[in-house]
């Protein structure tokens, strides 16, 4: 699949992937290489150019846009909490739109909210300008899990954070997916972090995907932009530094 | 007396004077809301669409009230038998502060939904938020303080330039402003002014508390916003339907007598209204008060059946002719141009001619022995002379009037008309031209030169008459007649004094000297 902005730049050039259902796969990659792109591909915020996305078996072009994206959780780096709305108000948001009950609605706010690590006691009810970044963080992911979609998709969600914190919550994270087993898409440009959280590693420069494979393919590798990566991961690694 | 004494003895009137501005602003900043919102959220869908749409509605704030006014008179704009656009009245003045109140609800609306971060937009899009979903549960509620914002400069703006629409005969505080202007009375202008100041302040205090209040949107539950919503539905329907039931309320078979915004006019309207209605019986409708060309405009738009022109005025304002000094011939050009273009009768000349009086002291005539202006001319280079800031600017004003007669004052002084008869009287000039017709040139005793070199156009008073009312009731005709000739300048005068200087209604002066000219 490929995707070409109308002034003829190519964003992705033939990509060609397949995700098995509850994998993580991450994409990894350095600024501006297509990694956002190819999640908006998928949740068909775009549309390819050539080729198609299948989710599900079917084409996203078939899908219902609404339904796909309802389908598929999705965590962006700015999280984008809807700040007229409290902490449980902005959880519910999907089931709200899918027309759950309200008591169902706070039932499972109040789930969502302990099992990020969040007091709903304390949380419920405030709103996002009262939390922490870190706080927010775990209440977009809550959101993104609100109406238990198959699907998550997650854009650098914890690009944003200070290095303790978010060392600290990739580890919850890292439960939190075992746990529900969900098929996930994250994207991030920290190789380490791809390391804590990946089944399988996309590597993707300018718009191509130069490695796919397990975590320890990209050691191997000799492809140059996978050395770079592999570099760092080694010189975080010894220094001892969480970022 | 004082404003505030003027105000509690005529607290009925004024109560109602703010009643009506009330309602032009309610209404018209309704319809703007009911038009501004939807057509801003329009333009954050549309883009391509801002530049113009926000140009156009900027460019309409720069027109002149009285101008869009004289442009929404001759309109004719029907839908389902309702006329909402054209003629005078409220109809019109409440289009015309729509088009004012539109651009800075417009602007706030498009600016609020397109100012809301991207980040959460895309995060609603990714959710799976339909569109709509997006802009009334994510986008309208981030951009409620901004819009509100617009609202209430839209709001602050309606209440100023309703009391223009007075001049179109809309009613509200702007009656007492222009009363006052004519009539040089400062507590009649405070009247107007200071109510509508408070209006203005009250409405827009309101406003920013509820601006506030949204802002802090925390406080607003979701419960409470759907009533604002509701809220601003139901005040857009309310004006809608507001709109056309008044536009709806103003056909019947009455004749309807104009007049423009001054004194003598509205005397000479009460004349038309008061003997027509006497003679013929028939229902009389009276709207007076229109500023600037209005009062020919209402009647060409078939607005008004008649009012009192000035053959003069009819000649270079309306015509646009060169000036003329003959009476009897520009009468004939007015009276046939009307015929042809307008489908207006000029009916019988009341008798006198309302010029410019060109005046000096009584003490000066006599001692010098003046009758004519060329008698003064030889005087002029020891004399300072006053005059109103139109009488310097116009056409047959001083340019012209001191070429003809070669007059060189030793000082010209420019001031408002209405001073110029005092600074005569009180010596600290010694030339004025004044209007032929002023009361003021009795009571300070004046003395009018004869303009022996027929310099100033005649402006004879003349009944206009729509042709196809006439058609509709002949009997108009023959009261008209007998209005011929019924008025002499000193008469005039004497009815401008008793309704300016004795502060007496014209309806109760006309009706005195009917009495007395035409007994039944």
């Amino acid at each position: 699949m490929s995707f070409r902005l109308s002034d003829g730049r190519t964003l992705l050039d033939d990509l060609n992937l397949e995700i098995p259902r509850g994998e993580t796969l991450v994409l990894l990659g350095r600024s501006g290489s297509g990694k956002t792109t190819t999640m908006k591909l998928i949740n068909r915020l775009l549309d390819p150019t050539d080729g198609e996305v299948d989710v599900e078996g079917k084409s996203t072009l078939s899908w219902d846009p609404i339904r796909l994206r309802r389908h598929i959780g999705y965590v962006i780096q700015e999280i984008g909490l809807f700040p007229h709305l409290t902490v449980e108000q902005n959880i519910g948001i999907v089931p709200r739109l899918e027309g759950w009950e309200a008591e169902k609605i706070a039932t499972r706010a109040c789930d969502l909210l302990t099992m990020v690590g969040l007091d709903p006691n304390r949380f419920a009810k405030r709103f996002p300008r009262e939390l922490s970044g870190g706080q927010r963080q775990r209440v977009g992911v809550a959101r993104a899990l609100a109406a238990d979609p198959p699907i998550i998709l997650l854009d650098e969600p914890f690009g944003a954070l200070d290095p303790i914190t978010r060392q600290e919550i990739q580890q919850e994270f890292r439960g939190l997916q075992q746990r529900l087993k969900k098929t996930m898409v994250f994207v991030t440009h920290d190789v380490r972090e791809a390391f804590v959280l990946a089944n399988r590693i996309g590597l993707i420069l300018d718009g191509k995907m130069v490695l796919l494979g397990p975590p320890s393919d990209l050691l191997s590798s000799t492809h140059p932009e996978a050395r770079a990566f592999a570099a760092c991961f080694f010189d975080t690694h010894s220094a001892g530094s969480a970022s | 007396m004082n404003l505030i004494e003027f105000l509690l003895r005529n607290r009925a009137e004024v109560f109602e004077l703010i009643l009506e501005h009330l309602f032009l602003v309610f209404v018209s900043t309704g319809v703007a809301i009911a038009i501004g919102v939807p057509l801003g959220i329009l333009l954050t869908r549309k883009p391509a669409l801002s530049k113009p749409v926000l140009g156009v509605a900027n460019i309409m704030q720069t027109v002149p009230s009285l101008a869009l006014f004289g442009f929404l008179i001759p309109v004719n704009l029907f839908l389902f038998n309702v006329r909402i656009l054209g003629g005078i009245g409220a109809r019109t003045a409440i289009v015309a502060l729509v088009l004012y109140a539109l651009l800075p609800i417009i602007r706030n609306t498009y600016t609020g939904i397109s100012g809301v971060d991207p980040a959460i937009r895309e995060a609603g899009r990714g959710m799976g938020m339909t569109d709509r979903q997006l802009l009334f549960q994510v986008e309208l509620p981030l951009a409620l303080g901004v819009i509100i914002s617009g609202i209430r400069v839209a709001t602050v703006i309606c209440v100023g330039t309703a009391t223009i629409a007075a001049a179109i005969d809309a009613g509200g505080l702007g009656r007492y402003i222009f009363r006052g202007l004519r009539m040089n009375d400062n507590v009649l202008i405070l009247a107007g002014a200071v109510p509508a100041a408070l209006i203005a302040v009250g409405a827009d205090l309101l406003l920013g508390f509820f601006e506030r209040t949204i802002q802090t949107a925390e406080a607003v539950k979701a419960r409470s916003r759907k009533i604002l919503w509701a809220t601003g539905v139901a005040i857009g329907i309310l004006a809608i339907v507001g709109l056309i039931n008044f536009s709806s309320g103003t056909s019947s078979a009455r004749v309807a007598i104009g007049s423009k915004d001054f004194t003598e006019q509205v005397i000479l309207g009460e004349l038309l209204a008061q003997s027509i209605a006497d003679k013929t019986g028939l229902n009389v409708e009276r709207r007076f008060d229109l500023g600037g060309t209005l009062a020919h405009e209402a009647l060409v738009a078939g607005e008004i059946d008649a009012y009192v022109e000035y053959t003069g005025t009819a000649l270079l304002a309306i015509l646009k002719g060169q000036p003329a000094s003959d009476p009897a011939e520009v009468y004939r050009r007015v009276k046939s141009e009307y015929a042809r273009r307008f489908k207006v009768d000029w009916t019988e000349p009341l008798g006198f001619n309302n010029t410019f009086a060109v005046l000096v002291r009584s003490a000066d005539a006599k001692k010098l022995g003046l009758k004519t202006i060329s008698d003064a001319a030889k005087f002029s280079s020891q004399w300072r002379a006053g005059f109103g800031q139109d009488f310097i600017s116009r056409a047959d004003g001083y340019e012209g009037f001191a070429r003809a007669y070669g007059l060189r004052f030793k000082e010209v002084r420019e001031m408002d008309l209405s001073l110029t008869y005092r600074a005569l009287a009180n010596g600290q000039v010694d030339l004025i031209a004044g209007n032929s017709t002023d009361g003021l040139i009795t009571r300070y005793g004046l003395v009018e030169l004869q303009d022996d070199r027929h310099y100033f156009p005649p402006y004879d008073a003349v009944p206009v008459i729509r042709e196809t009312t006439l058609e509709k009731h002949p009997e108009i005709r023959a009261v008209l007649k007998q209005l011929g000739g019924i008025l002499t300048v000193e008469e005039m005068r004497q009815l401008n004094y008793a309704a300016d200087g004795e502060k007496r209604q014209p309806k109760d002066i006309v009706k005195e000297f009917l009495a007395k000219k035409l007994p039944q």
